[in-house]
């Protein structure tokens, strides 16, 4: 398919792996790839091998659900039952482990949770059953914000007043900047995501760069976006500057899409936010603001989200933060498996540790 | 689920728009981007089309990976 297949081209690759190599000097560069998306892509394509010696690719903490912390799953599985809500959610949250149980070990017991593709859906699942409240999972990050939102609005709109949102979004260049200043980590550039970026504008990482000194590149998904990413952050590096670049400037603009930033602001607040395994990030979560009240749950049926750091043997914490591999952590392919995961970066197909099971530990 | 994908436009109507994705054809919102019409390339993510894939920035991309190839295979010559 065209714009697809086009981004694949192996001659193209080959050629973009030996001008990393030359790029890259002795010690292999620490970039980060901050996104799920960009773990799975790198996994998937075999990137990892291919630059072995020459760039390091750590996985950054771009996945919504290996970050949602232990107290939001608690706090949905108490809506469905002690509040008796309808719960609708993404996929890939129903196996993400709370403090003692997850949605979907709760399903099995009878809590009623649907798999919806879009909040819209949930919106339409609440309209279709007016005597019951549907509370939809809303977790992500600037990506998903404006369809969040814009489900919050249309069911304002239509008056569907047994609708709400149990928000945990997120915002991505805050966590960047908690990475960018720790020094274990020592990242020297980071592939920034390229769909928050469609969002919220490639200028958004200008405080990341000017600020702690590292090189920004937005990339696309595809195997040829994520070399060529690699490659502007290695030349950077070799110029000695730290700017931000857009690879994927077929879709992803300088300012973003106005449109859904406008969204953002209308529905959502700034808040500080608890990020699973790395902590409270000031400023980095959207609360649902208060003329949105009447479709925030948390407010709403009365069951706050409480963060509290986990105790806990995985070190998804570690891996996030670009610490570690998932490989080196001790539960890694023994007691924390995608069948029976132990922690959440093993949960979701996007996870770092799922991508690393499942392509091999490269 | 944070996966956005490019999906091509089939057909429009009042704040919505119908693609085929991964083989099904299916509703989508478009409330996010200014009016799409039939045969444009959006981003497709959560059941909202995030952005338009402008033909012409991916032309220039793909003209500068034709170039480093080709670069390359000078370069090896
Ligand atoms: S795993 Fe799911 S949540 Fe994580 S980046 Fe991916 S799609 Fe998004
Ligand atoms: S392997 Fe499992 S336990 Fe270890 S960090 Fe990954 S998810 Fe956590």
């Amino acid at each position: 398919m065209k714009y697809i297949d086009d981004f694949r081209d192996p001659a193209t690759a080959k050629a973009l792996i030996e001008r990393i190599r030359r790029d890259a000097g002795d010690a292999p560069v620490r970039l980060m790839e901050v996104c799920g998306t960009h773990t799975v892509a790198i996994a998937r394509g075999g990137i990892r091998p291919l630059l072995s010696g020459a760039v390091t690719m750590l996985s950054g903490p771009g996945c919504p659900v290996c970050v949602t912390p232990d107290g939001y799953i608690d706090a949905a599985i108490a809506l469905g039952r002690d509040r008796g809500a309808l719960l609708a959610s993404f996929g890939d949250m129903l196996r993400v482990p709370g403090k003692s149980s997850s949605l979907e070990k709760e399903k099995g017991t009878g809590l009623e949770v649907r798999v919806v593709y879009s909040p819209l859906d949930a919106v339409t699942l609440a309209a279709a059953t007016p005597d019951r409240e549907v509370v939809f999972l809303g977790v992500g990050f600037e990506t998903t914000a404006p369809a969040i939102g814009g489900a919050i609005k249309t069911a304002a709109v239509r008056g569907v007043r047994n609708f709400s949102v149990l928000s945990s979004v997120r915002t991505i260049p805050e966590a960047m900047g908690v990475l960018a200043s720790d020094p274990d980590v020592r990242i020297e550039g980071f592939l920034c995501p390229a769909h928050v970026s469609v969002v919220i504008g490639t200028d958004a990482y200008r405080p990341v760069a000017e600020t702690y000194g590292i090189p920004c590149v937005v990339a696309g998904f595809e195997p040829l976006d994520i070399l060529l990413g690699i490659s502007m952050l290695l030349r950077q590096k070799k110029e000695g500057v730290a700017r931000v670049e857009n690879e994927y400037s077929r879709v992803a603009t300088s300012s973003g899409n106005r449109k859904a930033q406008e969204l953002i602001r209308d529905v959502f607040v700034p808040c500080d936010t608890g990020w699973r395994g790395i902590g409270v990030i000031p400023g980095s979560g959207l609360r649902i603001a208060d003329r949105y009240a009447p479709f925030d749950a948390e407010k709403k049926l009365g069951i706050p989200v409480v963060f509290a750091q986990e105790k806990t043997a995985c070190r998804c914490g570690d891996v996030l933060k670009g610490k570690i591999l998932p490989v080196d952590c001790p539960l890694f392919g023994k007691a924390c498996v995608p069948e029976e995961p132990y922690g959440p970066c093993m949960v979701s197909s996007e996870g770092s540790c799922a991508a690393y099971y499942k392509y091999g530990a490269l | 689920m944070c996966l956005g994908v490019p999906a091509k436009i089939l057909e429009t109507g009042d704040g919505a728009a119908v693609v085929e994705l991964g083989g099904v054809r299916r509703e989508i919102s478009v409330m996010l981007v200014d009016d799409v019409s039939v045969g444009e390339w959006v981003i497709v993510h959560a059941g909202f089309a995030i952005e338009k894939l402008s033909e012409e920035e991916a032309e220039q991309t793909l003209a500068l990976f034709r170039e480093i190839a080709g670069a390359d295979e000078s370069r090896n010559r």
